[in-house]
């Protein structure tokens, strides 16, 4: 564990000279939007956006992702992934993947997904313009403790770079001789936390995001369901953005010789009218109200029952992609803890 | 003609361990039952057997097809070979239809939790409900609780099978056995007859009112159509079957098996792993179960 400051040019050629070494995924501008891609210079980089139109999901849980082959009469895994680095991740998405690492890592480990975790070598990077509908902060995750390699934040104008890995270390030796940061950089670094951490409550909820599943147990025939729904055109944008939606569909896909091909995966999103079907097409969420509520039940209540964290971590995207202009979290569960207190 | 498998090696091992690389099995005997049910007998072709207990799933593949969640039929006394009853109703079990004797699929399982038969069920009553391919599950359970190694086991035994018409009936060599037992009491039904059938008509809840039962020593187990389970609930109420001896079966489409893909989510509940089986008790307060 160390501490290095870093002016943004130093940044910069630490940045190129990762992608010298290697595969770099860096959060870049697309026209007025920002996403995680390929990253070619350190230029592109965007450490100052807001959020990104797809959380960094997509590389542990491609929208299609083949993850077992079948040939000569056999399936076998899929699970060779190259390591890079993905650079840029805010501590909300670093949240959302923790959670992901605790579905898919425990009990029954998933392997593919183990594979693809493993490869990736993750900078955080503190928050330095909130986009307007984030509440991480009010989800306890405008900051994060762990889960990554590298923390880069930026106090006032230059950034401190804190490795928390063997592997962090290891691509921190290129700024080895950078200064340390001194305890005045430390201590400006917790200002910017503290100031995160209200920055990202954009949006307000007006209770502490514990309380959720205990308000949730009182909720299930509030109006607000209906009064939702009635509105949703079932288009699963919501769970597309969502950091920590992960649910899938499978298919069997044949190559042209009709003996080989592969098993893949495929983003499923319980809003769309076939998730939870069965075969003779007896539907248990036929309804646009059941997937609506389903959806924030699995949020605030069974994910954090099952598994003690928030299935929210507030990055907001939901509220900005649906466009029914019904999937605000913070205005369905303010409704909610006003009513049920 | 079966192809042997790959010989042992390291990344055997490493195969092994992902949970979802299915193995290879054969297709014994091909049975079938009703216009669109047909009961299969496999084995894996390792030679090991399944391991499986009454009322839990595999996920069976047809290569190039997919894969689906299939309750075995058979019970675990059978050792390495395993029934499972198809109905066709999609791409996979569609496929499975065109099976035939020494034709490979492959498997992934058992998974989830089954009927209680060495547990809730011991030194009780039992009182069986199918509806429909329902049966397939239940006979598993059905045949393990009759088996001479396990009968002293449990007391009275009563099963009650309906279905929709006389030509869906399911397992009808069983049900002549069950019929011509005189430690048990087996009633049956269907929807609708035809010329042919002199038994009972009506649906299945018509049965249950007639059963003989002590409520303070009778476990129910069900298994059926969504549609069944409210109305048999009823009914077992007012015999004075109370929640806890209450065990079903339900239905969802577990995609992986395994906790995983979120398909089969009952609220909080995980069809693949916390069921198929449920006690009522546990799914009372879970307004998406039934």
């Amino acid at each position: 564990m160390g501490v290095k400051r870093l002016e943004p040019e130093a940044l910069k050629t630490w940045v190129d000279g990762l992608i010298e070494l290697g595969r770099v995924v860096g959060v870049q501008a697309r026209e007025d939007r920002f996403v995680f891609d390929e990253l070619g210079e350190a230029e592109d980089l965007r450490l100052d956006y807001d959020t990104t139109v797809l959380p960094p999901k997509k590389y542990f849980l491609p929208p299609e992702d083949a993850f077992l082959e079948f040939k000569d009469g056999s399936y076998r895994p899929l699970d060779r992934a190259e390591p890079y680095v993905l650079l840029g991740v805010h501590p909300y998405d670093m949240a959302a993947i923790n959670q992901l690492d605790a579905i898919f890592l425990q009990g029954n480990t998933d392997t593919h997904y183990r594979a693809l975790r493993e490869a990736a070598a993750i900078v955080v990077t503190d928050v330095q313009n909130a986009s307007e509908n984030c509440f991480a902060g009010c989800m306890g995750t405008a900051t994060v403790e762990d889960g990554f390699d590298i923390l880069l934040t930026r106090v006032d104008d230059h950034y401190l770079l804190d490795w928390r890995t063997d592997r962090g270390e290891e691509l921190a030796v290129p700024v080895m001789e950078a200064p340390d940061a001194e305890r005045e950089d430390l201590l400006a670094r917790e200002r910017v936390w503290e100031k995160n951490r209200e920055l990202l409550q954009q949006l307000k909820l007006e209770v502490p995001p514990e309380t959720l599943p205990s308000i949730l147990a009182k909720s299930w025939d509030d109006p607000i369901w209906e009064d939702k729904a009635e509105l949703c055109f079932s288009c699963g944008s919501c769970n597309l953005v969502c950091p920590t939606c992960y649910c899938f569909d499978v298919h069997e896909d044949v190559n042209w010789d009709l003996s080989s091909g592969t098993r893949t995966r495929y983003w499923h999103a319980c809003m769309l009218e076939p998730f939870a079907r069965v075969a003779g097409g007896h539907n248990f969420r036929e309804q646009k109200v059941s997937r609506y509520r389903h959806r924030y039940y699995r949020k605030g209540k069974y994910i954090a029952d099952k598994y003690g964290m928030s299935g929210c971590v507030g990055c907001g995207r939901c509220i900005g992609s649906c466009p029914a202009k019904i999937a605000n979290p913070v205005e369905v569960y303010n409704h909610l803890a006003e009513v049920s207190s | 003609m079966i192809q042997v498998a790959d010989e042992h090696s390291a990344a055997d091992d490493r195969i092994n361990e992902h949970i979802y690389v299915p193995e290879p099995a054969v297709t014994l005997a091909v049975e079938p039952m009703a216009p669109l049910d047909t009961c299969f007998e496999f084995q894996l072709e390792s030679g090991r057997s399944l391991g499986h207990m009454p009322g839990q799933f595999a996920q069976v593949t047809i290569q190039g097809i997919g894969e689906a969640p299939i309750s075995i039929a058979s019970s675990p006394d059978e050792q390495e070979r395993f029934r499972m009853l198809v109905r066709r109703m999609g791409n996979v079990t569609g496929a499975m239809h065109a099976l035939e004797p020494g034709d490979r699929v492959f498997m992934r399982g058992p998974f989830g939790h089954g009927f209680p038969v060495e547990s809730d069920m011991l030194g009780k009553d039992i009182l069986y409900v199918g509806g429909g391919c329902g049966m397939a599950p239940l006979r598993s359970a059905i045949a393990y609780t009759l088996d001479p190694r396990h009968r002293e086991k449990y007391g009275r035994i009563t099963i009650l099978y309906g279905c929709k018409e006389p030509r869906e009936r399911l397992f009808r060599g069983d049900l002549a056995d069950l019929r011509e037992r005189e430690d048990i009491a087996f009633r049956e039904t269907v929807d609708v007859g035809d010329e042919d059938w002199h038994g009972n008509t009506g649906v299945i809840t018509t049965l249950i009112p007639g059963v003989d039962l002590d409520p303070g020593r009778t476990v129910a187990v069900v298994c059926g159509p969504p549609a069944m389970y409210r109305f048999v609930i009823a009914e077992l109420e007012k015999k004075g079957l109370d929640d806890r001896q209450t065990f079903l079966s339900l239905e969802r489409h577990m995609k992986c098996g395994v906790g995983k893909c979120g398909r089969c989510q009952i609220n909080d509940l995980y069809c693949c792993q916390d069921g198929p089986v449920f006690r009522l008790a546990d799914i009372r307060n879970h307004p998406e179960a039934i």
